[in-house]
């Protein structure tokens, strides 16, 4: 197989320019005689299903919440990311790329970042014109900050709520479309299958997760907008429902899969508490312009705190290692996330964490609280400290914060071209869903803005390329192909029900969550990884002789959700760890502790590592065929990331 | 573990449940007992333990909504002893933390009751009104692409904030549930002055208004008789301000209606 990313001629500047003129148009008459179905409804759904709608097109979308208002994107708290230089401090379109591809060190595609950089101010334009509440200054105009990683001003937010006003404006345009009729909406629906016919993606398989029932949908192509893969480590800042589903199953109709062991490791979230947590939670990386972050300049002091010897404010000044001010004096506490997650890590490892575990690190406002009042501070970060005080029960205004990394994003996903189709034709990946524009780590802010080019700026033109070459028949849900796609759902339900073992769907879940966390989280080595693929085939063979899944088919039944689920991150986990294992490397949000620098920074290997891994399911044979996309980098320098 | 509180004893709890099988089934109350809960653990996360004990003897796992865990998606609902989101004000169930509650509590959960919202199975409502409702106006009609330049429209920072609080709703039903007429007045008012105070909302204010107020009406919402339940019950503090609002813009769109 061959990897085309048909990334269109000419320079960069003119490639998306030069791609939109080339593309073949569907008549405004005829767009009504094809058929869309989008799958997720988050700010890259969403956005696409609205677009689409609005153009003429027949949109199905689908989600598995019981409103499409509900989609994960709604958590995203910091903010989006725009070159429009309003602050007048430097920024452009050519640093917006020159940054993101720096900060996923050198491992994505120069042409999609630069065209993501160039639609980025369309964004905020179209956002406000739905009327998004964007924080504004005292002369009415958009006010901006700073974000993890960047040294410009060019975050657009809305207090800590940045994707819960993005998406309900995504919403709202969806919704507008909802009532005209071009789009359709089925919540509560989850897809279990992707069929294909003649080679082509033609519709999808889903359950009612009402009533159970198994129903097909037939059209001319298909979006997956189905977000990140997260929760394959049980533990993350995802919601509970956040699944890999869609994305995987597809993947075993052939779609290939890139870089799956990308996944990004936030640095601020709040550590965990006891065996029963469900989830983890996120503090924005906006705390990181004020906060600072520190742990007990020795050992000997971090075994007293946490012994409860002593309290937190008893420790000195001088007894202090603000190690990130200290480490990376240039980028200081604003390092991006990666750098600041390893070291935390670091710090711990070292014996130097606090809390009673020992895994966590301080993040400070005692200085900007000193330096600007509690009133500018709680007008910044107000409801962030109400949510950590409301989780942990300790006052962030009068002690530090106690954070951790967490598994916050997954950079890997659906391999997608230029146009973001997948290797499957009519198959394509947007927002979280795809790999393709964040490399081996995503820069602060930059998820929303991804997930909305995709779906409001990218995919409405290149969908119409592919459609206006498509022939307007439609493929009948009697289909063969629907209808063994429906035997495979059910047969796969029938299983999961009838093996009736002892092990419960989320002890399964959490076990794996354990070694993926243990041997393929902040830090891998070869033998872990070894390892962790024989524990991880070890479980997934007695989830199929032991799980035990209640009730039937014919009704809502979340444990029956969740084993469909499970079953698929189960099958996912391993290739994360076959990626991580042939990745001979460190990048990014990748660190294989076998390849670092004196200094315990990411040692990458250009000559051998920049490509795109994508991979090919070959029957769960444990071997899945590797094919290489090869990154070519002529207008960014490969350069050693430094922050310091 | 390194919880906040590691002296923090666990707790034993008598649970009722309301369970009910589906929509056309009729429902009741089951007790459970549940021990050694932990008091840094939150509400939903001890609706999960008693969910694994129940699972691990065979008996069906207790059906609630919930999603994000961060007080944000808007997905959990439940009346915890009669309140709904439970005692904490400003504060959604997955947000609740056994901290609030005491070794030997009682605690009563049912699902939000409304005729608008009715019982898919255990504590799982059909919240689907809710979209229905923003379907008939909550929007500003621009397509994608062809808008102005974001720093066109100058908004006046005090209205922008005011704009904001209202946006915040996360259309978790709560003031449906906590009002004795299961009035949406607060959710609709939310969205109706969001965008009444905006410039870009302004040329369709009539319309929103009304249409958003007869898809309410459709619906089977009761109406709103200014106790104010709702608000002080909403986790994300949205204001009665906004009724008021929609009030006198329901009022004006009607003096001078265009939908004849």
């Amino acid at each position: 197989m061959i990897l085309d990313s048909k990334i269109p001629e000419g320079s960069l500047a003119e490639k998306w320019d030069k791609h939109k003129f080339n593309v073949k148009l569907v008549n405004p008459a005829n767009k009504r005689k094809y058929d869309i179905i989008v799958v997720g409804t988050g700010l890259a759904g969403a956005s696409a299903a609205a677009t689409l709608g609005e153009l003429g097109y027949n949109v199905k979308a689908f989600c598995f919440q019981d409103s499409p208002r509900r989609a994960h994107s709604i958590a995203a708290q910091g903010g989006i990311n725009a070159a429009k230089n309003y602050q007048n401090d430097g920024d452009s379109i050519f640093r917006l790329f020159y940054d993101t591809i720096k900060g996923g060190d050198y491992r994505a595609r120069e042409a999609n970042v630069y065209r993501l950089a160039q639609v980025s101010v369309d964004i905020i334009d179209q956002c406000v014109a739905q009327g998004v509440p964007f924080a504004r200054e005292y002369g009415g105009l958009l006010a901006n900050r700073s974000f993890g990683g960047a040294q410009v001003s060019r975050t657009f937010y809305a207090r800590g709520q940045t994707g819960q006003q993005l998406l309900l404006g995504a919403y709202s345009a969806l919704n507008r479309q909802i009532a005209y009729g071009k789009v359709k909406m089925f919540p509560r629906t989850e897809m279990l299958d992707l069929v294909m016919v003649d080679g082509k993606a033609r519709g999808i398989v889903v359950r009612n997760l009402i009533t159970g029932k198994v129903e097909s949908h037939s059209a001319h192509a298909v979006v997956l907008a189905t977000g990140g893969y997260g929760n394959v480590f049980f533990l993350s800042t995802n919601a509970m429902g956040s699944n890999a589903t869609a994305a995987w199953r597809a993947h075993k109709k052939g779609a290939l899969f890139a870089n799956p062991c990308f996944t990004q490791i936030h640095p601020t979230c709040i550590p965990v508490s006891g065996e029963y947590q469900s989830k983890l939670t996120l503090m924005s990386e906006s705390l990181r312009n004020d906060g600072r972050v520190w742990v007990p300049k020795t050992v000997e002091i971090a075994q007293r705190l946490r012994k409860g010897e002593i309290t937190v404010n008893d420790i000195k000044e001088e007894d202090r290692d603000y190690y990130l001010e200290r480490k990376y004096p240039a980028f200081g506490n604003l390092v991006p996330r990666d750098v600041a997650s390893r070291n935390a890590k670091l710090m711990c490892d070292e014996g130097r964490g606090v809390g009673a575990s020992g895994l966590a690190v301080y993040l400070d406002f005692a200085d900007a609280i000193k330096r600007e009042g509690q009133p500018a501070i709680a007008a910044k970060y107000g409801n962030l400290f109400e949510m950590y005080a409301k989780i942990t029960d300790e006052n962030p205004y009068e002690k530090p914060m106690r954070i951790y990394p967490a598994v916050h994003y997954t950079m890997g996903g659906l391999w997608v071209d230029y146009n973001l189709m997948t290797n499957i034709p009519g198959l394509y990946a947007t927002g979280e869903c795809n790999f393709s524009d964040h490399g081996a780590n995503r820069l602060g802010a930059s998820a929303l803005m991804q997930g909305l080019a995709d779906g409001y700026f990218v995919i409405p033109y290149t969908i119409g390329d592919y459609l206006a070459q498509t022939p307007y028949d439609k493929v009948s849900v009697d289909h063969p192909a629907f209808k063994e796609a429906e035997q495979n759902v059910k047969a796969t339900t029938d299983r999961l029900l009838s093996i009736k073992g002892n092990r419960t769907v989320d002890d399964f879940h959490k076990a794996l969550g354990l070694i993926m966390w243990d041997y393929c989280g902040m830090a891998r080595n070869a033998e872990g990884l070894q390892f962790a693929k024989q524990e991880i085939r070890k479980l997934r063979d007695e989830f199929w002789q032991n799980v035990k899944v209640t009730g039937v088919n014919e009704e809502l039944n979340q444990t029956l959700e969740k084993a469909h689920r499970v079953a698929d991150f189960l099958e996912l986990g391993e290739l994360m760890v076959d990626d991580a294992l042939h990745r001979n490397e460190s990048c990014g949000g990748h660190f294989r502790e076998e390849y670092q620098t004196p200094e315990n920074e990411a040692l990458r290997d250009d000559e051998n590592f920049a490509y795109v891994a994508a991979w090919e399911y070959t029957n769960n044979d444990g071997n899945p065929i590797l094919h290489k996309e090869e990154l070519k980098f002529e207008n960014v320098k490969l350069t050693q990331r430094s922050y310091k | 573990m390194a919880g906040s509180n590691p002296n923090a004893k666990p707790m034993d709890l008598t649970l009722k449940i309301w369970r009910q099988k589906d929509k056309n089934s009729a429902g009741q109350l089951v007790t459970y007992p549940l021990n050694g809960i932990s008091p840094d653990m939150s509400f939903l996360e001890m609706l999960d333990v008693l969910n694994e004990e129940l699972l691990v003897k065979g008996e069906e796992p207790v059906a609630f909504d919930h999603d994000c865990r961060e007080g944000i998606c808007g997905m959990c609902s439940l009346f915890i002893n009669g309140r709904a989101h439970g005692p904490e004000r400003g504060t959604t169930t997955c947000q609740l933390h056994m901290r609030h509650f005491n070794h030997g509590d009682t605690i009563t959960i049912e699902p939000w009751r409304a005729a608008a919202f009715p019982v898919h199975k255990d504590l799982i409502v059909d919240r689907s009104a809710f979209d229905r409702i923003q379907q008939a106006g909550g929007y500003v009609s621009v397509n994608t692409g062809g808008v102005p330049d974001a720093n066109e429209i100058a908004i006046p920072k005090t209205i922008a904030d005011k704009a904001f609080d209202a946006a915040t709703c996360i259309g978790c039903g709560a003031c449906v549930a906590a009002c004795k007429n299961a009035s949406a007045m607060l959710f609709v008012s939310a969205k109706v002055s969001q965008l009444a105070m905006l410039p870009q909302g302004k040329v369709e204010r009539k319309t929103r208004v009304e249409n958003m107020v007869a898809q309410m009406d459709v619906e089977g919402f009761g109406a709103c008789s200014n106790i104010g339940a709702c608000a002080a019950e909403c986790p994300v503090g949205i204001s009665l301000d906004n009724i008021a609002m929609m009030n006198r813009e329901y009022l004006g769109a009607k003096a001078s209606s265009e939908n004849v």
